[in-house]
């Protein structure tokens, strides 16, 4: 018994992987650089121009959430304080690459032929929210996950049909508990597809925090079970999301291969405008996490430039809101569907199995 | 030229629509180098390529997720599912996303793609392998669901279903994949979906089943018709949607109507058509519409499955049930 017992706790293994995660920030909390900054982050102008849509964002945002509360708008999912994640995201894409959001990524979208209007449109209960102008970008995805995949597909796609093109999907913490989002990973490291994943971890899927939904120390960690690179960065620095995610799309546009990207920030809203996060998390860490706002760190750096003033700060305010403002009436002006919509695209003509039910639609009248 | 069997049927199809349409591509798995677990996919690899005929990793969500995403961006994935008991982790990317892609983005999207599942018991396969449960798809709206019964209709059915600018579930008897062979032209001929097949003609009452139990059917009837009952016999093919006006037109004809399905009786295409009858055709029927299926139980392991199956005494027994009414 002795001999059996030492056998197996003196046993030799040898290390057959390892593996090492990156973090990177290129601006602290309070806006000052911890390092060189990027190429294209040399240039205010171009800071400027992504701090502008990072603002628009969340104008838009806001009023989103005062449309849903006046009974203008059904359910909405704010990005409130995930702006740097998604404009980064966006800033990083190029034109012919491929979309595939969850469904608070209106930063991206913004960049991508969505209008306002549009993602009005999806949260109003209209399905032509998600008719928008990008030819290839999937629309807002709900079942948790299932994007990576059809991401995954289009890549395949651009793969066989020679094309050098990228796509990137955007999933929150809780997605990579799924099924599809292990599968994804996995089938992108298999095929090196070219394919970029971000993980918003916003640190709240709904109720349930980052701690109770994995044990790893790092979601960019999952990343290597897949044979594919994973790393982290500061998701409230646009800078570094932005570098991270361009890296990954030139990466997967020549031929390199699949990435993961976790970003870092945080929900500050609750999971959508039917939640109460007050139920769950105190709101001591909502105050903590303000500290780390993504647009207050970027304003502190170009104002440190003297790039920004408090002049431009409130004319892009104002105009942000006419931009919103113009869109909210373009919304709510928008002529209804006719009730044959609810059969309209469902096949690309109608079967005739289902003609009479058609007919009936046709005749049915729109009640409130 | 040879006769081919329902599953050389398919293969004929698949190769012939690849030759046609380089978006064309299939993928599952095991269906590359060891061409299908039934060999329905054998010699694409060798014809199309590894880039065209796509080994995947074991996962079904996945398989079904990717055919969505390709699907999306211009490609015609086939996507084929081992069993149809394996199909259920694809089962959300379906439901969810291929069946209301165009939906969803009011056509700017859409999903032409087939996913090929072999299904039905009867081969003394392990557990998990002999499920029917084409019912659970055709309840989805935005699906189609073609079950073919001949080697023939395989080809001309599986042609059209990968033409389909919309989802096709493609649901293959396996019971029969080698049950008959037919002379079936590699023409290029598809055959039209969302029709019924009238396979025989008939005055005293109207069979309808679909996939596997053709052989059946067909035996029934023939006993029948050697009692000198005139039976007719409709090959539904396409379940969902459903040409409820080839039916209505039978039953007016004979006034009695006996469904024959393998899949378990609750809720089943069966129960569809006889709602529909009852709805559309009542005062045609002399007598009320049997159903004759499986259990309303779980497949059992193959020791039982033969009692399971409807065999041709259950079926006349409901024919004379009808006639006796």
């Amino acid at each position: 018994m002795e001999t059996t017992k030492s056998t197996s706790t003196k046993s030799k293994s040898t290390i057959t992987a390892e593996f090492t995660i990156a973090y990177t920030q290129f601006l602290d909390a309070v806006g000052k650089p911890t390092q060189p900054l990027p190429k294209f982050a040399t240039k205010p102008d171009e800071l400027i121009r992504l701090y502008k849509l990072m603002v628009l964002t969340r104008t838009f945002d806001t009023k989103a959430i005062s449309l849903q509360r006046t009974g203008k708008l059904g359910t909405y999912a704010s990005s409130l304080g995930q702006e740097a994640v998604a404009v980064g995201v966006g800033a990083a894409m190029h034109a012919d690459d491929i979309f595939a959001p969850a469904y608070r990524e209106y930063g991206v979208q913004l960049q991508r032929g969505v209008k306002m209007q549009d993602i009005l449109a999806f949260w109003g209960g209209d399905e032509r929210g998600s008719d928008f102008a990008n030819k290839h970008d999937f629309p807002m995805c709900v079942p948790i996950a299932s994007q990576y995949l059809h991401a995954a597909g289009a890549a395949k796609a651009m793969q066989l049909q020679g094309q050098s093109r990228a796509v990137v999907a955007v999933g929150g913490d809780g997605s990579t508990s799924q099924g599809d989002f292990y599968e994804a990973v996995n089938v992108s490291g298999a095929w090196n597809l070219p394919i970029v994943f971000v993980v918003c971890n916003n640190q709240w899927a709904i109720s349930v925090p980052l701690r109770s939904q994995t044990r790893c120390q790092t979601l960019a960690q999952k990343a290597i079970a897949g044979g594919i690179p994973g790393e982290q960065v500061d998701g409230n620095d646009l800078i570094a999301v932005r570098n991270a995610v361009a890296n990954a799309i030139e990466k997967a546009r020549n031929n390199g291969g699949p990435s993961l990207i976790e970003a870092i920030t945080y929900r500050l809203h609750d999971h959508t405008t039917a939640d109460d996060a007050g139920r769950y998390r105190d709101e001591s860490e909502v105050k903590e996490a303000w500290q780390r706002d993504p647009i207050l760190r970027l304003r502190n750096y170009l104002k440190d430039l003297k790039a920004w003033s408090d002049d431009q700060e409130q004319e892009l305010l104002t105009t942000s809101k006419q931009q919103v403002d113009a869109a909210v009436a373009d919304y709510l002006q928008a002529k209804p569907q006719p009730t044959t919509a609810i059969l309209d695209y469902l096949y690309e003509s109608v079967p005739e199995a289902y003609q009479d039910q058609y007919q009936q639609l046709s005749t049915t009248k729109r009640s409130a | 030229m040879a006769e081919i069997t329902l599953v050389e049927a398919v293969n004929q199809a698949l190769a012939y629509e690849m030759s046609q349409d380089k978006d064309v591509v299939v993928l599952g798995e095991d269906i590359g180098v060891n061409g299908g677990v039934f060999r329905a996919t054998v010699d694409l690899i060798d014809k199309y390529g590894p880039e065209r005929v796509i080994d995947t990793p074991l996962a079904e969500s996945m398989i079904a997720g990717l055919t969505v995403g390709m699907a999306a961006q211009g490609l015609k994935p086939v996507a084929e599912f081992q069993f149809m008991g394996f199909i259920y982790p694809g089962f959300n990317q379906i439901v969810c996303h291929a069946a209301r892609m165009r939906n969803r983005t009011r056509g700017r999207l859409s999903c032409p793609a087939v996913f090929r599942a072999p299904y039905g018991g009867g081969i003394h396969a392990p557990e998990h392998h002999s499920e029917s449960t084409e019912a659970l798809f055709a309840h989805i709206p935005g699906l189609r669901v073609v079950i073919p019964s001949t080697p023939a209709r395989a080809y001309g059915l599986l042609l059209a279903a990968i033409r389909e600018p919309d989802p096709v579930i493609f649901l293959e008897p396996k019971r029969i994949y080698r049950f008959v062979k037919q002379h079936v032209p590699d023409n290029g001929e598809a055959l039209p979906l969302d029709r019924c097949f009238v396979l025989q003609e008939g005055n005293d009452v109207t069979l309808v089943t679909w996939g596997a139990m053709i052989k059946e059917t067909l035996a029934a009837a023939k006993q029948l018709q050697a009692q000198g009952v005139s039976v007719e016999i409709i090959d539904v093919a396409t379940v969902k949607p459903l040409d409820i006006e080839t039916i209505l037109a039978s039953v007016e004809k004979t006034g009695r109507c006996v469904v024959v399905h393998e899949a378990a009786k609750t809720c089943a295409v069966g129960a569809e058509i006889a709602a529909q009858i009852a709805e559309k055709g009542l005062m045609d029927l002399h007598a009320p519409v049997q159903r004759v299926t499986g259990f309303d139980a779980v497949m059992p392991y193959f020791k039982l499955e033969k009692q399971y199956i409807p065999d041709e005494a259950k079926i006349i027994a409901a024919v004379q049930h009808t006639l006796e009414f």
